[in-house]
């Protein structure tokens, strides 16, 4: 620092009193991206599309609209993104292919989180046995490769949509119960917890009035990540073909069903593979963005 | 140091006394025993400070209290009925009774609930009406010295440690104990709110009726509130006596060094005496004999053989110690 800096400090400081050089001090934004905007607005047009596939001027995803294998074309609605190799429309195939994949991204997620939580939530409060019993149960399902527990599935029971969900319900739980687990262990030694039960609580109310409502935002948070696994879960079961029965259509069937002429007409491939690609990109981004917006304590 | 024994207990006027009070933790390297046959009483309006250096048994002596923490042996007795193995249900009604202020008081609230919800948990856990609630919890913030309506949606992190630590005391209020137990509760604040913090306290206790057991590390802090003080090493009682006697005529060579140790307002003078040697000797196998022997200026053979019990050394003044330190004045 020079002679000339340190005069210049009193100087300062006198300026501010009469208001003409306040230090402006602006404001810290936060770093917003526009891919998260954009994550989320495909989000939403992609259940807006699903609740509404009935209503929307779309084609029935059973019916022909036109040639066979035909490519993305203007004009007419229909064939905006070509046809499938009995010439159904892919746009209402997607559309109805969207019903399929968030309800099986949502339905097993948020039963997987809800058993999960349930499990770990008292393993982690009571500890000893409960806690060494639910631990075995969750380290013995994530030993299970997920991909061999669903065909078994698939294979033992008839494909449906039931049977998908039961098992990747099944997938889902033991990451949900050590989740659970690990924050209640971090929340429940703290002070508050003990001052609760100082007040006469019981167990069941430090749980769900003190404890749970401090770790449910990370575990939501962690929701739409667990929803994007599910849904190329459910995808790569139904190209397998042991995932949704046709003629119903899911994006991971669409993929299998033209994987064959994928030389001749690559979009038969590429379109659904893209709308997957879109919604697990977006729900991973909305995962990260709910996170850092709801994680409170990480921000003091 | 290092006692045991209960000549100091006062008998059946105490509201709370504890009688050889043992809390183990078990470990994979052996059992720690936090607190090992600690005795002590408090008679109603009485404040009791228990002072001792970090990990001497103070806070888990006050949890354990509580039954918050597993107590291993000794009696409890609160307001005449023994405690110590009363059922859970029994025991949730009668911390209500028996409430604690905690060292962090941030900690201490649930980051997500506002302020006027925190004040009125312990009502609403007994099941009071809405309105009733919001009525008393009013009443205690204004005790508290808060503006009740400003803070009423704050959250925990919105507020200042003493801040924090007044919303604490309102909601040990508002329950209606007898017993407050405060565990370092102005430790983690500055100085000019630590007196605040002390003197509501203080205020509070006159004006409630409340029993208190004042637990700290600062001597000064304990010396400003307490009534009695007991003086706590390695999970035992050192001495146990009226705070101004002890004070001015320390009779532990432990509680001798503690006073040396705080530094006196002349920064030329220093401290006031000899600093100890050494550290607190593992608490998994603590010296036989008196426990205080390894750091004690006055230690002798005795010392290593023969635990030293509480007895009177001057009238209401009790020391474990076979070498007890003359009156200086």
């Amino acid at each position: 620092m020079t002679q000339s800096d340190v005069k210049a400090v009193p100087e300062a400081a006198a300026s501010w009193g009469d208001g003409a050089r306040e230090p402006v001090v602006p404001r810290v934004s936060e770093p917003r991206s526009v891919l998260v905007y954009l994550s989320y607005g495909w989000l939403f047009a992609v259940v807006a599309v699903a609740l509404l596939a009935g209503v929307l001027p779309l084609a029935s995803f059973a019916v022909p609209v036109g040639p066979p294998r035909q490519a993305p074309q203007l004009g007419s609605l229909d064939l905006l993104l070509g046809t499938d190799s009995q010439g159904r429309s892919i746009l209402s195939r997607c559309a109805y292919g969207a019903q399929v994949s968030l309800v099986v991204g949502a339905a097993a997620g948020l039963v997987g989180a809800a058993i999960g939580t349930a499990l770990g939530m008292p393993a982690g409060y009571f500890g000893k046995r409960a806690d060494s019993l639910v631990r075995l149960v969750a380290d013995a399902m994530l030993a299970f490769p997920p991909l061999i527990l669903l065909l078994a599935l698939s294979s033992i029971l008839t494909p449906s949509v039931r049977t998908l969900l039961v098992g990747l319900t099944l997938l889902i739980v033991p990451s949900y119960i050590r989740l659970a687990r690990a924050n209640t262990l971090a929340w429940a030694a703290r002070d508050f917890v003990l001052a609760a039960r100082n007040m006469g609580a019981g167990h069941r109310r430090v749980l769900t009035r003190e404890i749970m409502p401090n770790f449910l935002p990370t575990l939501g948070a962690y929701l739409p990540v667990v929803m994007a696994a599910l849904i190329v879960a459910e995808g790569s079961l139904s190209f397998l073909g042991l995932g949704i029965p046709p003629p119903r259509p899911s994006w991971g069937g669409m993929i299998a069903e033209g994987k064959d002429s994928i030389a001749e007409s690559p979009h038969m491939v590429f379109v659904p593979s893209f709308v997957i690609f879109l919604t697990v990109f977006a729900l991973n981004q909305a995962g990260d963005h709910l996170r850092h917006r709801f994680d409170r304590t990480l921000r003091g | 140091m290092a006692g045991s024994g209960t000549a100091h207990l006062r008998g059946d006027k105490a509201l709370l006394s504890v009688e050889d009070l043992v809390v183990d933790y078990p470990g994979k390297a052996g059992t720690v025993q936090a607190v090992s046959k600690v005795s002590f009483d408090v008679l109603p309006g009485e404040t009791l400070g228990i002072v001792g250096e970090s990990g001497c048994g103070k806070t888990t002596t006050g949890r354990a209290v509580l039954r918050l923490d597993r107590v291993t042996a000794g009696r409890i007795r609160f307001a005449g009925e023994w405690i110590e193995q009363a059922d859970e249900r029994r025991m949730r009604a009668l911390r209500r009774q028996m409430q604690m202020i905690f060292q962090d008081p941030v900690a201490s609230l649930n980051p997500r609930r506002p302020v006027k919800d925190i004040v009125a948990e312990g009502l609403a856990i007994a099941g009071s009406p809405a309105d009733e609630r919001a009525a008393a919890s009013a009443t205690v913030m204004s005790q508290v010295g808060l503006d009740g309506e400003r803070f009423a949606d704050m959250l925990p992190r919105q507020l200042s440690g003493g801040q924090a630590q007044r919303v604490a005391i309102a909601r040990a209020l508002a329950v209606g104990p007898r017993l407050l137990i405060c565990d370092e509760p102005v430790s983690a604040l500055d100085v000019s709110v630590q007196a605040q913090i002390l003197n509501l306290i203080e205020d509070l206790k006159a004006q409630y009726d409340l029993t208190v057991v004042f637990i700290a590390h600062d001597l000064g802090v304990v010396r400003t509130i307490s009534d009695n003080v007991m003086v706590m090493y390695l999970g035992k009682v050192c001495e146990f006596g009226d705070s101004a006697e002890v004070y001015a005529n320390p009779a532990h060579p432990y509680t001798r060094a503690l006073l040396d140790s705080v530094p006196l307002t002349d920064p030329d003078k220093g401290f006031a005496g000899p600093a100890l040697e050494g550290d607190v000797p593992s608490p998994l196998s603590p010296p036989h004999g008196c426990r205080f022997r390894t750091r004690c200026p006055l230690a002798q053979d005795r010392c290593a053989t023969e635990e030293p019990q509480m007895n009177e050394v001057r009238p209401g003044q009790h020391a474990a110690c076979h070498f007890p330190l003359p009156p200086t004045t």
